[in-house]
């Protein structure tokens, strides 16, 4: 289990390199997005319109914050269940989008298009908002504000720290983990 | 003849929507610290490790455990003798509760998860409606238990009615399919609440029931239920799921199981699984 740390957005050759199982730490910008930003992208990319933020070698972090303490960037900032927004993800990796933050397992499609695509799938650790915010210097909302915690912020992470569950290659942590376990 | 003052109410529900949301409770932590010990996977002892450490912040920094600070969902035991007085322009006791939720929501920078129609979607903006099980009971009592329930854990959780053939083998394996099933989703190591028996509804009702049991990992005062919390829980703890589900041997802190009387007919079975952020508290008037 080799431990990367790298910066966005990422090229096919960083991807490369990282296996399910490993440890990442990002730094620099990632896009947040859920459920209703979802669909709000899917619905512009189906009428043929701009999307309001650039893919192309980023990361989506699937997360619905708390509201922000005054002084603070962010409030509680863990992932959500990510198969919720397995539908899209395929249709974002091909316009470039590199990988996914969440938490939980994603379908066997999402995990082709990685492969396709060159991607990865990472996980956060869930119910952990309160010190994943620390890795989180910025946010700021960039689309849908009308939509709350589930607008689409832009926030800019230092060491933020993940687990590759989804590599490139096909390979699965969760599906490895659970068959070394299991009694 | 005892009398509550809405004001009080609506003060409770406030400070208990914010303490729930920022400590994990005594109980709670001992039994991740128990099973802490227990783990032997690297990922899933650096899991429990982030899991403490995000308790520490939480509390220190009154931040949401998790960013999911849930569903304010009350279960309420009501005297029949207690006189409600509706003043500090409260005019029912169900209006005290939406308050409470409403200011504790906004002061302690909680988010807001509730969405007004489940097919339009447009965010309530206050976490309001509050859902508030009542039960009426005999005396003086005034009795108030809030969870925080997060969409996570509860998109994984079952209900099945099963025929009475089934019997306790059916159920145990329902449970560990649901849990199976359910795997990385809801953050595990979770807490299984099981439901058995009552009606359709009311085996619903009866597993969240078992989530609110304190202290958590009690049993069941029935040993034959007590047994089957013992043997659920190994079961599940088996299938090597993990913390987070990255591997390991300890997929759930706690299984609690609730059975009621039921139908000639029916064994009505309900799984409510819970995240292993537990936001479970009690106050009494």
């Amino acid at each position: 289990m080799a431990e990367h740390h790298i910066t966005t957005p990422v090229t096919d050759e960083v991807i490369g390199k990282l296996r399910a199982g490993d440890a990442i730490f990002i730094s620099g910008y990632v896009y947040t997005g859920r459920d209703s930003a979802h669909k709000k992208l899917i619905d512009l990319i189906e009428e043929g319109k701009d999307l309001p933020v650039d893919l192309k070698g980023q990361f989506i972090y699937y997360v619905g914050p708390t509201p922000a303490r005054p002084g603070k960037a962010i409030g509680s900032a863990g992932p959500t269940t990510s198969y919720r927004m397995d539908s899209f993800a395929p249709i974002l990796h091909k316009l470039g989008l590199k990988g996914t933050i969440g938490k939980g397992t994603r379908s066997e499609k999402v995990k082709e298009s990685l492969i396709k695509y060159k991607g990865v799938y990472l996980a956060a650790v869930g119910g952990a908002g309160a010190l994943i915010s620390q890795s989180i210097e910025e946010a700021e909302v960039i689309a849908y504000p009308e939509l709350g915690p589930e607008a689409i912020r832009k926030i800019k992470v230092k060491d933020f720290p993940c687990i590759v569950i989804n590599d490139m290659y096909g390979e699965d942590l969760y599906q490895d983990g659970k068959r070394q376990y299991q009694k | 003849m005892k009398t509550i003052n809405l004001s009080e109410v609506r003060d409770k529900v406030k400070d208990m929507v914010q303490e729930a949301n920022f400590e994990l409770q005594d109980d709670v932590l001992k039994v991740i610290k128990d099973m802490q010990a227990k783990e032997e996977s690297p990922a899933g002892k650096a899991v429990f490790e982030q899991i403490l450490k995000n308790s520490d912040i939480a509390k220190k920094d009154k931040l949401g455990l998790c960013q999911d600070t849930g569903l304010a969902i009350f279960f309420v035991e009501l005297g029949e003798d207690v006189k409600l007085n509706k003043e500090d322009g409260l005019g029912s006791l169900k209006e005290a509760f939406e308050e409470g939720v409403r200011i504790g929501y906004k002061e302690g920078y909680l988010r807001k998860s509730v969405v007004e129609d489940p097919i339009r979607r447009k965010n309530t903006g206050d976490n309001t409606p509050v859902f508030i099980h009542w039960e009426l009971e005999p005396g003086d009592t005034f009795k108030v238990t809030f969870i925080a329930k997060g969409g996570g854990a509860e998109n994984m959780s079952q209900v099945r009615m099963f025929a009475p053939a089934a019997g306790k083998e059916g159920l145990e394996d329902f449970v560990v399919e649901v849990v199976d099933t359910a795997g990385s989703n809801p953050c595990p190591p979770i807490i299984v609440g099981v439901g058995v028996g009552g009606s359709f509804e009311y085996s619903a009702l009866l597993a969240k029931k078992a989530l609110l049991r304190k202290p958590l990992g009690s049993h069941n005062p029935d040993p034959f239920y007590e047994d089957m919390e013992k043997r659920l829980l190994e079961r599940i703890n088996n299938l090597g799921i993990g913390p987070q589900g990255m591997g390991g041997r300890c997929t759930a802190l706690a299984v609690h199981v609730e059975a009621f009387p039921c139908h000639i007919a029916s064994m009505p079975a309900a799984v409510n699984i819970q995240c292993h952020s537990h936001r479970v508290l009690k106050f009494e008037l």
